[in-house]
């Protein structure tokens, strides 16, 4: 049987090809690795951070909000990834459906997407705790651990996303998806503020959104914010269902749109 | 033994019913035809093939298996020309290659030596480093193409190889898959050009609203359908149809198309010359062999391109 490399190894194929295809748009990548936490670092940390004297959470608005915008801005990545690429995949240049003529099966397209974009951001969001080490925002090594929290939220939110682009055939619905979900979810889901200060009726916004989830894991090892173990299992528990949720249901999605 | 065994192939999506109960076998080496107009359930049949389509009754083997169950295993043994080049533009000419031969789980040596040997075939060396975007449409089906042999195909499947491209783009093409063909790979073509079809096909099936009508080389198909002659006249909009009673009367048969009128006969001059001798004079005459073209008209009463 020909086929045995592919039905094992697939995935992997196809994040090859993704990070090859990557390579296009390097100098964006690299531009936003670096930039990003640059400019939020310096705007929210050391700008805003100095009108807002009073300590957050017990701690200084820096180390309050850095640990947040790396997951954010990590999860906005993940995003990014799902949404356009995947689009282009299935509608634009319909390169799925050159995949989908060799021994490639649907679900290691999905697959080969998120390992590919995961190795992407792991990168991504190491770069940026290095950078907010020099910055001061990150006390101590431990805080490292916001970088694998990080990619595990973004990797929740580019599951979900990329199985939901899959169904999707214009970018209308993309272009509302980033007004109506990704930037509600960037600026009321407890990024730049705690989210207890938001009134009752808004703070379902964080609830459901892998982003807080995230940032209040990566407080709780950056700067000990204080949550009770069963808030913590939340918060894991949340970002796991919607990452195998996320990918059980783009196997369903992506074979739907192949096989017809 | 057939390398293709199709049996009651039907696929229906929801009402319509896309592929109506079709039989046909392919055997090894055979250059194989599905000749049809847009709509006739050439590419759906095609997808079936491929393990990508599912059939909704009807049996289906591809080289002894069942694409539906053995997909990875049958599409390892394929090459797939889709009618729409989804080359990845991202990806310079070579990586195109080089990626998808992957995909196949060939050893990245092994997929970087027989990358040059198609760009070669291709005729593509030297734009090996080029962007996707910068070739034309006839070198992005011939990547197109190339990419399809990565795998070395027992069969090779082309949906509407050369649609779309200009006359000398077509030949080049037809050259390479020519070769192709004596190299002895199998290759299913579909296409609603009757000369692509005459160019390429040992044997095909006419297939009309799902069904296959007709089936033989394509030699056999014009002796049988058609005569060997067509004597092609245009007299103007309005007097085509109105001349058609007399005209019809000195031919095998006649039809009326919109613009012309097409004689069939085996002596296509010596018709032109006795309608001109009764005074019919039409604007412009033409006198050619028949084609499939002629052979579709005749079974489905349409033309093939729309």
């Amino acid at each position: 049987m020909k086929a045995l490399k592919p039905r094992r190894f697939g995935w992997w194929y196809v994040a090859e090809w993704r990070l090859r295809g990557m390579r296009s748009y390097r100098w964006t990548i690299l531009l936003m690795t670096l930039g990003n936490p640059v400019l939020y670092l310096a705007a929210m940390g050391i700008g805003l951070g100095a009108l807002v004297r009073v300590d957050v959470a017990g701690v200084s608005y820096l180390h309050f909000v850095a640990p947040a915008l790396l997951v954010s801005t990590t999860v906005a990545e993940g995003f990014n990834e799902a949404s356009w690429p995947v689009m282009s995949g299935f509608r634009w240049q319909k390169f799925y459906l050159g995949m989908s003529a060799t021994p490639l099966a649907p679900v290691q397209l999905a697959m080969g997407e998120s390992v590919a974009v995961s190795l992407r951001l792991w990168v991504q969001s190491f770069t940026f705790w290095l950078i907010g080490l020099a910055f001061g925002a990150f006390d101590g090594l431990v805080s490292i651990l916001i970088v694998p929290i990080a990619v595990g939220a973004a990797m929740a939110t580019h599951a979900v996303v990329m199985a939901y682009v899959a169904t999707i055939d214009n970018d209308v619905v993309m272009t509302f998806m980033y007004r109506m979900i990704m930037m509600p979810m960037f600026l009321f889901a407890g990024t730049f503020y705690p989210l207890e200060t938001m009134p009752v009726f808004l703070q379902w916004i964080g609830w459901i959104s892998p982003m807080w989830h995230g940032s209040q894991l990566a407080r709780v090892v950056a700067i000990g914010l204080p949550e009770p173990g069963w808030l913590i299992a939340c918060h894991v528990g949340f970002l796991a269902v919607w990452t195998i949720g996320g990918l059980l249901w783009a196997r369903r999605t992506f074979t739907k749109r192949v096989v017809v | 033994m057939a390398v293709i065994e199709a049996k009651d192939l039907t696929k229906r999506f929801g009402e319509f019913t896309a592929v109506d109960g079709i039989s046909f076998e392919v055997a090894p080496g055979e250059s194989f035809g599905l000749l049809g107009p847009n709509g006739a359930g050439k590419s759906t049949t095609m997808r079936m093939i491929g393990g990508t389509g599912l059939r909704t009754s009807g049996s289906l083997s591809v080289l002894g298996m069942d694409p539906e169950r053995q997909g990875p295993e049958v599409r390892a043994s394929l090459g797939v020309v889709p009618q729409s080049d989804n080359l990845d533009t991202e990806l310079l000419v070579r990586d195109n290659l080089i990626v998808y031969g992957r995909y196949f789980g060939l050893p990245m040596r092994e997929v970087k030596a027989k990358t040059e040997t198609l760009l070669e075939f291709a005729q593509l060396v030297e734009k090996a480093n080029a962007k996707v975007d910068d070739l034309s449409g006839g070198m992005k089906r011939r990547l197109t193409i190339a990419r399809a042999l990565i795998n070395d195909p027992s069969i090779i499947l082309l949906d509407e190889p050369t649609t779309g491209l200009d006359p000398q783009a077509r030949h080049i093409l037809w050259d390479r898959l020519f070769r192709l063909k004596e190299q002895g790979v199998t290759l299913v073509v579909t296409t609603h050009f009757m000369d692509e079809a005459e160019q390429l096909c040992d044997r095909l099936v006419v297939m009309d609203q799902g069904r296959i009508v007709a089936e033989g080389s394509p030699a056999a198909l014009i002796r049988q359908y058609s005569t060997r002659e067509v004597t092609e006249l245009r007299f103007g909009a309005s007097r085509n149809e109105a001349l058609l009673a007399e005209l019809a009367s000195l031919a095998v048969r006649a039809e009326a198309l919109p613009d012309r009128v097409l004689l069939y006969s085996d002596d296509g001059e010596a018709l032109l010359e006795e309608v001109n001798r009764r005074g019919l004079h039409p604007l412009t005459s033409l006198v050619r062999r028949s084609s499939l073209e002629d052979v579709f008209l005749r079974l489905t009463g349409r033309s093939l391109i729309e």
